[in-house]
Protein backbone atom coordinates (compact mmCIF):
# COMPACT_ATOMS: atom_id res chain seq x y z
CA UNK A 1 0.00 0.00 0.00
CA UNK A 2 1.23 3.47 -0.84
CA UNK A 3 2.12 5.58 2.16
CA UNK A 4 1.15 9.25 1.78
CA UNK A 5 1.97 10.44 5.25
CA UNK A 6 3.88 13.66 5.72
CA UNK A 7 5.13 14.86 9.09
CA UNK A 8 3.07 18.00 9.52
CA UNK A 9 1.36 20.96 7.87
CA UNK A 10 4.65 22.71 7.05
CA UNK A 11 5.85 19.72 5.07
CA UNK A 12 2.45 19.23 3.44
CA UNK A 13 2.38 22.76 2.01
CA UNK A 14 6.13 23.12 1.39
CA UNK A 15 5.75 23.31 -2.41
CA UNK A 16 2.86 25.79 -2.39
CA UNK A 17 4.42 28.90 -3.88
CA UNK A 18 3.27 32.40 -4.78
CA UNK A 19 0.48 32.67 -7.32
CA UNK A 20 -1.00 29.19 -6.89
CA UNK A 21 -4.72 28.39 -6.90
CA UNK A 22 -5.91 26.68 -3.72
CA UNK A 23 -9.19 25.08 -2.76
CA UNK A 24 -9.90 25.15 0.96
CA UNK A 25 -12.63 22.98 2.46
CA UNK A 26 -15.10 24.04 5.13
CA UNK A 27 -18.38 25.87 5.59
CA UNK A 28 -17.99 28.95 7.72
CA UNK A 29 -15.43 27.84 10.29
CA UNK A 30 -16.78 24.28 10.32
CA UNK A 31 -14.41 21.70 8.87
CA UNK A 32 -11.68 24.10 7.80
CA UNK A 33 -8.07 22.89 7.48
CA UNK A 34 -6.81 24.87 10.49
CA UNK A 35 -3.29 23.43 10.53
CA UNK A 36 -2.58 24.09 6.86
CA UNK A 37 -3.98 27.61 7.05
CA UNK A 38 -1.62 28.34 9.97
CA UNK A 39 1.28 26.90 7.97
CA UNK A 40 0.41 29.02 4.92
CA UNK A 41 0.27 32.12 7.12
CA UNK A 42 3.67 31.22 8.59
CA UNK A 43 5.17 30.54 5.15
CA UNK A 44 3.86 33.87 3.88
CA UNK A 45 3.12 32.80 0.30
CA UNK A 46 1.37 35.53 -1.66
CA UNK A 47 -0.82 36.25 -4.67
CA UNK A 48 -2.92 33.19 -3.99
CA UNK A 49 -6.27 32.49 -5.59
CA UNK A 50 -8.47 30.84 -2.96
CA UNK A 51 -11.58 28.87 -3.79
CA UNK A 52 -13.58 28.43 -0.61
CA UNK A 53 -17.25 28.79 0.25
CA UNK A 54 -16.48 31.47 2.81
CA UNK A 55 -13.53 33.68 3.72
CA UNK A 56 -13.28 32.99 7.44
CA UNK A 57 -13.65 35.68 10.08
CA UNK A 58 -11.25 38.52 10.89
CA UNK A 59 -9.04 36.50 13.20
CA UNK A 60 -9.56 32.90 12.12
CA UNK A 61 -9.59 30.71 9.05
CA UNK A 62 -8.86 32.33 5.70
CA UNK A 63 -9.28 35.67 7.47
CA UNK A 64 -5.75 35.16 8.82
CA UNK A 65 -4.40 34.94 5.26
CA UNK A 66 -6.40 37.97 4.18
CA UNK A 67 -5.01 40.00 7.06
CA UNK A 68 -1.48 39.28 5.79
CA UNK A 69 -2.53 40.22 2.24
CA UNK A 70 -1.65 36.75 0.92
CA UNK A 71 -4.79 36.42 -1.17
CA UNK A 72 -5.04 38.05 -4.58
CA UNK A 73 -8.43 36.61 -5.49
CA UNK A 74 -11.24 34.90 -3.57
CA UNK A 75 -13.84 32.70 -5.23
CA UNK A 76 -16.67 32.18 -2.74
CA UNK A 77 -20.44 32.11 -2.35
CA UNK A 78 -20.79 34.04 0.90
CA UNK A 79 -18.29 36.32 2.59
CA UNK A 80 -20.38 38.24 5.07
CA UNK A 81 -18.52 37.65 8.31
CA UNK A 82 -15.26 39.40 7.69
CA UNK A 83 -14.69 43.17 8.05
CA UNK A 84 -11.11 43.08 6.71
CA UNK A 85 -12.36 41.21 3.67
CA UNK A 86 -14.98 43.88 3.03
CA UNK A 87 -12.40 46.65 3.44
CA UNK A 88 -10.00 45.03 0.92
CA UNK A 89 -12.87 44.40 -1.48
CA UNK A 90 -14.22 47.95 -1.39
CA UNK A 91 -10.71 49.42 -1.71
CA UNK A 92 -9.99 47.21 -4.71
CA UNK A 93 -7.03 45.43 -3.09
CA UNK A 94 -8.78 42.09 -3.32
CA UNK A 95 -10.40 40.56 -6.36
CA UNK A 96 -13.59 38.67 -5.56
CA UNK A 97 -15.74 36.38 -7.63
CA UNK A 98 -19.02 35.54 -5.93
CA UNK A 99 -20.72 32.47 -7.33
CA UNK A 100 -23.77 30.43 -6.28
CA UNK A 101 -22.99 27.85 -3.61
CA UNK A 102 -24.31 24.90 -5.61
CA UNK A 103 -22.34 26.04 -8.63
CA UNK A 104 -19.19 26.20 -6.50
CA UNK A 105 -19.74 22.68 -5.16
CA UNK A 106 -20.62 21.22 -8.54
CA UNK A 107 -17.65 22.81 -10.30
CA UNK A 108 -15.50 20.95 -7.76
CA UNK A 109 -17.45 17.77 -8.38
CA UNK A 110 -17.00 18.11 -12.15
CA UNK A 111 -13.22 18.43 -11.73
CA UNK A 112 -13.15 15.30 -9.59
CA UNK A 113 -15.34 13.39 -12.02
CA UNK A 114 -13.27 14.38 -15.06
CA UNK A 115 -15.99 16.47 -16.66
CA UNK A 116 -15.02 19.82 -18.22
CA UNK A 117 -18.24 21.68 -17.45
CA UNK A 118 -21.70 21.50 -15.94
CA UNK A 119 -25.04 23.09 -16.77
CA UNK A 120 -26.97 24.74 -13.97
CA UNK A 121 -29.98 27.06 -13.86
CA UNK A 122 -28.50 28.96 -10.89
CA UNK A 123 -27.85 32.55 -11.90
CA UNK A 124 -29.76 32.56 -15.18
CA UNK A 125 -31.01 36.10 -15.82
CA UNK A 126 -28.70 37.60 -13.17
CA UNK A 127 -25.27 39.23 -13.28
CA UNK A 128 -23.76 35.79 -12.62
CA UNK A 129 -24.76 34.86 -16.17
CA UNK A 130 -22.85 37.72 -17.80
CA UNK A 131 -20.43 36.45 -20.43
CA UNK A 132 -21.44 32.82 -19.95
CA UNK A 133 -22.79 30.43 -22.52
CA UNK A 134 -26.46 29.58 -22.01
CA UNK A 135 -28.10 26.39 -23.26
CA UNK A 136 -31.76 25.50 -23.33
CA UNK A 137 -32.80 22.00 -22.37
CA UNK A 138 -36.49 21.09 -22.44
CA UNK A 139 -37.54 24.73 -22.37
CA UNK A 140 -35.38 25.81 -19.46
CA UNK A 141 -32.19 27.87 -19.62
CA UNK A 142 -28.96 26.68 -18.03
CA UNK A 143 -25.55 28.31 -17.66
CA UNK A 144 -22.46 26.44 -18.68
CA UNK A 145 -20.00 26.56 -15.80
CA UNK A 146 -16.49 25.15 -16.07
CA UNK A 147 -14.88 22.61 -13.78
CA UNK A 148 -12.40 24.24 -11.42
CA UNK A 149 -8.72 23.96 -12.17
CA UNK A 150 -6.93 24.14 -8.81
CA UNK A 151 -3.26 23.45 -8.13
CA UNK A 152 -3.95 22.30 -4.60
CA UNK A 153 -6.98 21.20 -2.61
CA UNK A 154 -6.60 21.37 1.16
CA UNK A 155 -9.20 19.53 3.19
CA UNK A 156 -9.89 18.57 6.77
CA UNK A 157 -11.24 15.13 7.66
CA UNK A 158 -12.08 13.41 10.93
CA UNK A 159 -10.22 10.17 10.30
CA UNK A 160 -7.88 9.08 7.60
CA UNK A 161 -5.51 6.21 6.96
CA UNK A 162 -1.96 6.33 5.68
CA UNK A 163 -3.20 5.51 2.17
CA UNK A 164 -5.31 8.67 2.14
CA UNK A 165 -8.77 7.21 2.63
CA UNK A 166 -10.91 9.76 4.45
CA UNK A 167 -13.95 9.82 6.72
CA UNK A 168 -15.64 13.10 7.64
CA UNK A 169 -17.67 13.85 10.72
CA UNK A 170 -21.12 15.46 10.78
CA UNK A 171 -21.62 18.70 8.83
CA UNK A 172 -17.88 19.36 8.81
CA UNK A 173 -18.06 17.19 5.68
CA UNK A 174 -19.57 20.03 3.56
CA UNK A 175 -17.19 20.99 0.71
CA UNK A 176 -14.32 18.79 1.86
CA UNK A 177 -15.05 15.60 -0.14
CA UNK A 178 -15.72 17.40 -3.44
CA UNK A 179 -12.66 19.60 -3.06
CA UNK A 180 -10.55 16.58 -2.16
CA UNK A 181 -11.52 15.13 -5.54
CA UNK A 182 -10.79 18.33 -7.42
CA UNK A 183 -7.22 19.33 -6.64
CA UNK A 184 -4.27 18.45 -8.87
CA UNK A 185 -2.54 17.83 -5.55
CA UNK A 186 -4.75 17.14 -2.55
CA UNK A 187 -3.60 17.59 1.02
CA UNK A 188 -5.68 16.15 3.84
CA UNK A 189 -5.25 16.98 7.51
CA UNK A 190 -7.08 14.64 9.87
CA UNK A 191 -7.88 14.52 13.55
CA UNK A 192 -6.93 10.88 13.74
CA UNK A 193 -4.51 9.13 11.41
CA UNK A 194 -4.71 5.33 11.41
CA UNK A 195 -2.98 2.38 9.78
CA UNK A 196 -4.47 0.74 6.72
CA UNK A 197 -7.14 -1.79 7.54
CA UNK A 198 -8.48 0.17 10.49
CA UNK A 199 -11.17 1.97 8.50
CA UNK A 200 -14.14 -0.02 7.22
CA UNK A 201 -14.06 0.24 3.39
CA UNK A 202 -17.83 0.68 3.45
CA UNK A 203 -17.47 3.83 5.53
CA UNK A 204 -14.92 5.69 3.40
CA UNK A 205 -16.23 9.01 2.06
CA UNK A 206 -13.17 9.90 -0.03
CA UNK A 207 -11.12 7.09 -1.57
CA UNK A 208 -7.38 7.52 -1.11
CA UNK A 209 -6.79 7.76 -4.85
CA UNK A 210 -7.81 11.41 -4.63
CA UNK A 211 -5.46 12.23 -1.75
CA UNK A 212 -1.73 12.83 -2.22
CA UNK A 213 -0.56 13.86 1.24
CA UNK A 214 -2.00 13.22 4.66
CA UNK A 215 -1.00 14.12 8.20
CA UNK A 216 -2.44 14.10 11.66
CA UNK A 217 -3.28 17.65 12.67
CA UNK A 218 -2.97 19.03 16.16
CA UNK A 219 -4.43 21.64 18.51
CA UNK A 220 -7.75 21.95 16.71
CA UNK A 221 -9.60 25.00 17.93
CA UNK A 222 -12.87 24.29 16.05
CA UNK A 223 -14.21 27.73 16.71
CA UNK A 224 -18.01 28.13 16.74
CA UNK A 225 -19.30 31.07 14.73
CA UNK A 226 -22.87 31.26 16.08
CA UNK A 227 -23.30 29.51 19.39
CA UNK A 228 -27.02 28.89 19.68
CA UNK A 229 -28.61 26.89 22.48
CA UNK A 230 -32.08 26.17 23.82
CA UNK A 231 -32.98 26.57 27.45
CA UNK A 232 -33.09 23.44 29.56
CA UNK A 233 -36.73 23.84 30.57
CA UNK B 1 -50.63 43.52 11.25
CA UNK B 2 -48.48 40.46 11.83
CA UNK B 3 -45.17 40.41 13.62
CA UNK B 4 -42.31 38.18 12.39
CA UNK B 5 -43.64 35.22 14.33
CA UNK B 6 -47.09 35.81 12.86
CA UNK B 7 -45.66 35.66 9.33
CA UNK B 8 -43.84 32.45 10.24
CA UNK B 9 -47.00 30.98 11.79
CA UNK B 10 -49.04 31.70 8.66
CA UNK B 11 -46.41 30.18 6.39
CA UNK B 12 -46.26 27.07 8.56
CA UNK B 13 -49.83 26.33 7.43
CA UNK B 14 -48.52 25.86 3.88
CA UNK B 15 -46.36 22.94 4.94
CA UNK B 16 -47.85 19.54 4.25
CA UNK B 17 -47.21 16.20 5.86
CA UNK B 18 -44.20 14.47 4.31
CA UNK B 19 -42.57 17.62 2.95
CA UNK B 20 -38.83 18.15 2.70
CA UNK B 21 -38.33 21.85 3.37
CA UNK B 22 -35.43 24.29 3.08
CA UNK B 23 -35.69 27.30 5.38
CA UNK B 24 -33.63 30.39 4.73
CA UNK B 25 -32.14 32.72 7.32
CA UNK B 26 -34.34 35.24 9.19
CA UNK B 27 -38.13 34.92 9.36
CA UNK B 28 -38.05 31.56 7.48
CA UNK B 29 -36.05 30.01 10.33
CA UNK B 30 -38.93 30.83 12.71
CA UNK B 31 -41.32 28.72 10.63
CA UNK B 32 -39.81 25.60 12.21
CA UNK B 33 -41.36 26.66 15.55
CA UNK B 34 -44.92 26.56 14.19
CA UNK B 35 -45.16 23.35 12.19
CA UNK B 36 -48.52 21.87 13.23
CA UNK B 37 -48.73 18.78 15.40
CA UNK B 38 -48.99 15.64 13.29
CA UNK B 39 -47.34 17.21 10.24
CA UNK B 40 -44.07 15.38 9.67
CA UNK B 41 -41.49 17.42 7.83
CA UNK B 42 -37.78 17.03 7.23
CA UNK B 43 -35.79 20.25 7.27
CA UNK B 44 -32.84 20.55 4.91
CA UNK B 45 -29.81 22.63 5.72
CA UNK B 46 -27.88 23.20 2.52
CA UNK B 47 -24.47 22.78 4.14
CA UNK B 48 -25.30 19.07 4.06
CA UNK B 49 -28.02 17.87 6.43
CA UNK B 50 -31.52 16.49 6.16
CA UNK B 51 -33.39 16.26 9.44
CA UNK B 52 -32.27 19.41 11.22
CA UNK B 53 -33.16 19.33 14.90
CA UNK B 54 -33.46 22.12 17.48
CA UNK B 55 -30.57 24.06 19.01
CA UNK B 56 -28.52 21.96 21.45
CA UNK B 57 -28.75 22.36 25.21
CA UNK B 58 -26.01 24.47 26.71
CA UNK B 59 -22.82 22.45 26.99
CA UNK B 60 -23.85 20.09 24.20
CA UNK B 61 -22.85 22.33 21.28
CA UNK B 62 -20.86 20.46 18.62
CA UNK B 63 -18.64 22.66 16.43
CA UNK B 64 -18.87 20.03 13.68
CA UNK B 65 -22.68 20.30 13.58
CA UNK B 66 -24.05 23.58 12.27
CA UNK B 67 -26.77 24.80 9.92
CA UNK B 68 -26.41 27.03 6.87
CA UNK B 69 -26.65 30.07 9.15
CA UNK B 70 -23.57 28.71 10.99
CA UNK B 71 -25.62 28.17 14.15
CA UNK B 72 -25.03 25.15 16.36
CA UNK B 73 -27.87 22.66 15.90
CA UNK B 74 -28.68 19.00 16.52
CA UNK B 75 -29.63 16.03 14.40
CA UNK B 76 -32.78 13.94 14.87
CA UNK B 77 -33.40 10.21 14.62
CA UNK B 78 -33.44 9.56 10.87
CA UNK B 79 -31.20 12.49 9.94
CA UNK B 80 -28.68 12.11 7.14
CA UNK B 81 -25.50 13.99 6.30
CA UNK B 82 -23.92 14.51 2.90
CA UNK B 83 -21.54 16.80 1.05
CA UNK B 84 -22.33 20.19 -0.48
CA UNK B 85 -22.53 18.90 -4.06
CA UNK B 86 -25.17 16.33 -3.14
CA UNK B 87 -27.00 18.94 -1.10
CA UNK B 88 -27.42 21.17 -4.13
CA UNK B 89 -27.96 18.12 -6.30
CA UNK B 90 -31.14 17.33 -4.41
CA UNK B 91 -32.17 20.98 -4.65
CA UNK B 92 -31.51 21.12 -8.39
CA UNK B 93 -33.29 17.81 -8.97
CA UNK B 94 -36.35 19.18 -7.14
CA UNK B 95 -36.34 16.61 -4.37
CA UNK B 96 -37.00 19.42 -1.90
CA UNK B 97 -40.74 20.15 -1.80
CA UNK B 98 -40.71 23.69 -0.45
CA UNK B 99 -38.24 26.53 -0.10
CA UNK B 100 -38.98 29.45 2.21
CA UNK B 101 -36.68 32.46 1.98
CA UNK B 102 -36.46 36.15 2.64
CA UNK B 103 -36.19 38.92 0.05
CA UNK B 104 -35.27 42.56 -0.32
CA UNK B 105 -37.52 42.95 -3.37
CA UNK B 106 -39.98 40.88 -5.39
CA UNK B 107 -41.32 42.03 -8.74
CA UNK B 108 -44.82 41.50 -10.11
CA UNK B 109 -43.47 38.95 -12.60
CA UNK B 110 -41.87 36.88 -9.83
CA UNK B 111 -38.26 38.10 -9.96
CA UNK B 112 -36.47 38.21 -6.63
CA UNK B 113 -33.54 40.28 -5.35
CA UNK B 114 -31.98 39.36 -2.03
CA UNK B 115 -28.22 39.15 -2.25
CA UNK B 116 -26.57 42.45 -3.03
CA UNK B 117 -26.92 46.19 -2.55
CA UNK B 118 -24.35 47.75 -4.90
CA UNK B 119 -21.79 49.82 -3.04
CA UNK B 120 -23.26 48.91 0.34
CA UNK B 121 -23.55 45.21 0.92
CA UNK B 122 -21.49 42.55 -0.78
CA UNK B 123 -21.97 39.43 1.25
CA UNK B 124 -22.76 37.06 -1.58
CA UNK B 125 -25.66 34.90 -2.67
CA UNK B 126 -24.74 31.75 -0.77
CA UNK B 127 -27.21 29.10 -1.89
CA UNK B 128 -30.06 31.48 -2.75
CA UNK B 129 -29.52 31.52 -6.53
CA UNK B 130 -29.43 27.72 -6.67
CA UNK B 131 -32.58 27.47 -4.56
CA UNK B 132 -34.69 29.97 -6.50
CA UNK B 133 -33.56 28.64 -9.89
CA UNK B 134 -34.62 25.08 -9.13
CA UNK B 135 -37.25 24.95 -6.40
CA UNK B 136 -40.70 23.94 -7.57
CA UNK B 137 -42.40 25.74 -4.72
CA UNK B 138 -41.00 28.90 -3.17
CA UNK B 139 -42.61 31.11 -0.54
CA UNK B 140 -41.07 34.49 0.21
CA UNK B 141 -41.32 35.65 3.82
CA UNK B 142 -40.58 39.33 4.21
CA UNK B 143 -41.64 42.72 5.49
CA UNK B 144 -43.93 44.49 3.04
CA UNK B 145 -41.91 47.72 3.06
CA UNK B 146 -38.23 48.41 3.70
CA UNK B 147 -36.74 50.50 6.50
CA UNK B 148 -37.20 53.64 4.41
CA UNK B 149 -40.90 52.86 4.12
CA UNK B 150 -40.69 51.89 0.43
CA UNK B 151 -42.66 48.97 -0.95
CA UNK B 152 -40.75 45.73 -1.55
CA UNK B 153 -43.46 44.46 -3.91
CA UNK B 154 -42.47 46.26 -7.09
CA UNK B 155 -43.28 46.52 -10.81
CA UNK B 156 -39.67 45.44 -11.36
CA UNK B 157 -36.71 44.91 -9.03
CA UNK B 158 -34.19 47.73 -8.67
CA UNK B 159 -31.49 45.63 -6.98
CA UNK B 160 -29.35 42.95 -8.70
CA UNK B 161 -31.51 39.86 -9.23
CA UNK B 162 -31.17 36.54 -7.48
CA UNK B 163 -33.55 34.77 -9.86
CA UNK B 164 -36.14 35.51 -12.52
CA UNK B 165 -39.83 34.55 -12.69
CA UNK B 166 -39.52 32.11 -9.82
CA UNK B 167 -41.61 33.46 -6.92
CA UNK B 168 -45.25 32.38 -6.77
CA UNK B 169 -46.25 33.19 -3.20
CA UNK B 170 -45.39 35.94 -0.70
CA UNK B 171 -46.37 36.35 2.94
CA UNK B 172 -45.80 39.74 4.57
CA UNK B 173 -47.04 41.39 7.77
CA UNK B 174 -49.96 42.75 5.69
CA UNK B 175 -51.17 39.74 3.76
CA UNK B 176 -50.75 36.65 1.60
CA UNK B 177 -50.16 37.12 -2.13
CA UNK B 178 -49.91 35.01 -5.24
CA UNK B 179 -47.69 36.22 -8.04
CA UNK B 180 -49.84 35.75 -11.13
CA UNK B 181 -48.34 34.02 -14.19
CA UNK B 182 -49.41 36.99 -16.34
CA UNK B 183 -47.86 39.43 -13.84
CA UNK B 184 -49.17 41.20 -10.75
CA UNK B 185 -49.76 40.42 -7.09
CA UNK B 186 -53.08 38.84 -6.18
CA UNK B 187 -54.18 39.49 -2.61
CA UNK B 188 -55.43 36.21 -1.15
CA UNK B 189 -55.72 37.07 2.55
CA UNK B 190 -55.47 40.23 4.63
CA UNK B 191 -53.61 40.27 7.94
CA UNK B 192 -55.93 40.80 10.93
CA UNK B 193 -57.12 44.42 11.08
CA UNK B 194 -55.56 45.43 7.75
CA UNK B 195 -57.72 46.84 4.95
CA UNK B 196 -57.30 46.28 1.23
CA UNK B 197 -56.71 50.02 0.95
CA UNK B 198 -53.75 49.89 3.35
CA UNK B 199 -52.28 47.00 1.40
CA UNK B 200 -52.78 48.81 -1.88
CA UNK B 201 -50.96 51.87 -0.52
CA UNK B 202 -48.00 49.73 0.55
CA UNK B 203 -47.74 47.88 -2.78
CA UNK B 204 -45.91 49.57 -5.65
CA UNK B 205 -46.50 46.71 -8.11
CA UNK B 206 -49.83 45.88 -9.71
CA UNK B 207 -52.25 44.60 -7.05
CA UNK B 208 -55.36 42.59 -7.77
CA UNK B 209 -57.88 42.30 -4.95
CA UNK B 210 -61.44 40.98 -4.98
CA UNK B 211 -64.11 42.91 -3.10
CA UNK B 212 -64.24 40.47 -0.21
CA UNK B 213 -60.68 39.35 0.50
CA UNK B 214 -60.84 37.24 3.65
CA UNK B 215 -58.94 38.04 6.80
CA UNK B 216 -56.31 35.38 7.43
CA UNK B 217 -56.63 32.90 10.22
CA UNK B 218 -53.29 32.69 12.00
CA UNK B 219 -52.48 29.68 14.17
Amino acid sequence: MINKVVANADEAIADITDGKTLMLGGFGLCGIPENCISALVKKGVKNLTCISNNAGVDDFGIGLMLKQRQVKKMISSYVGENAEFERQLLSGELEVELIPQGTLATRCLAAGYGMPAIFTPAGVGTEVAEGKETRNFDGKDYLMEYAFDADFAIVKAWKGDIAGNLIFRSTSRNFNPVMAMAGKTTIAEVEELVEIGELDPDHIHTPGVYVHRIFQGKDYEKRIEQRTVRSAN
Amino acid sequence: MLDKNGIAKRIAKEIKDGYYVNLGIGIPTLVANYIPEGVNVVLQSENGLLGMGPFPFEGEEDPDLINAGKQTITTLPGSSIFDSAMSFGMIRAQKIDLTILGAMEVSENGDIANWKIPGKMVKGMGGAMDLVASAKNIIVAMQHVNKAGESKLLPSCTLPLTGVKCIKKIVTELGVFDVLPEGGFKLLERAPGISVEEIRNATAGKLYAEDDVPEMVVG
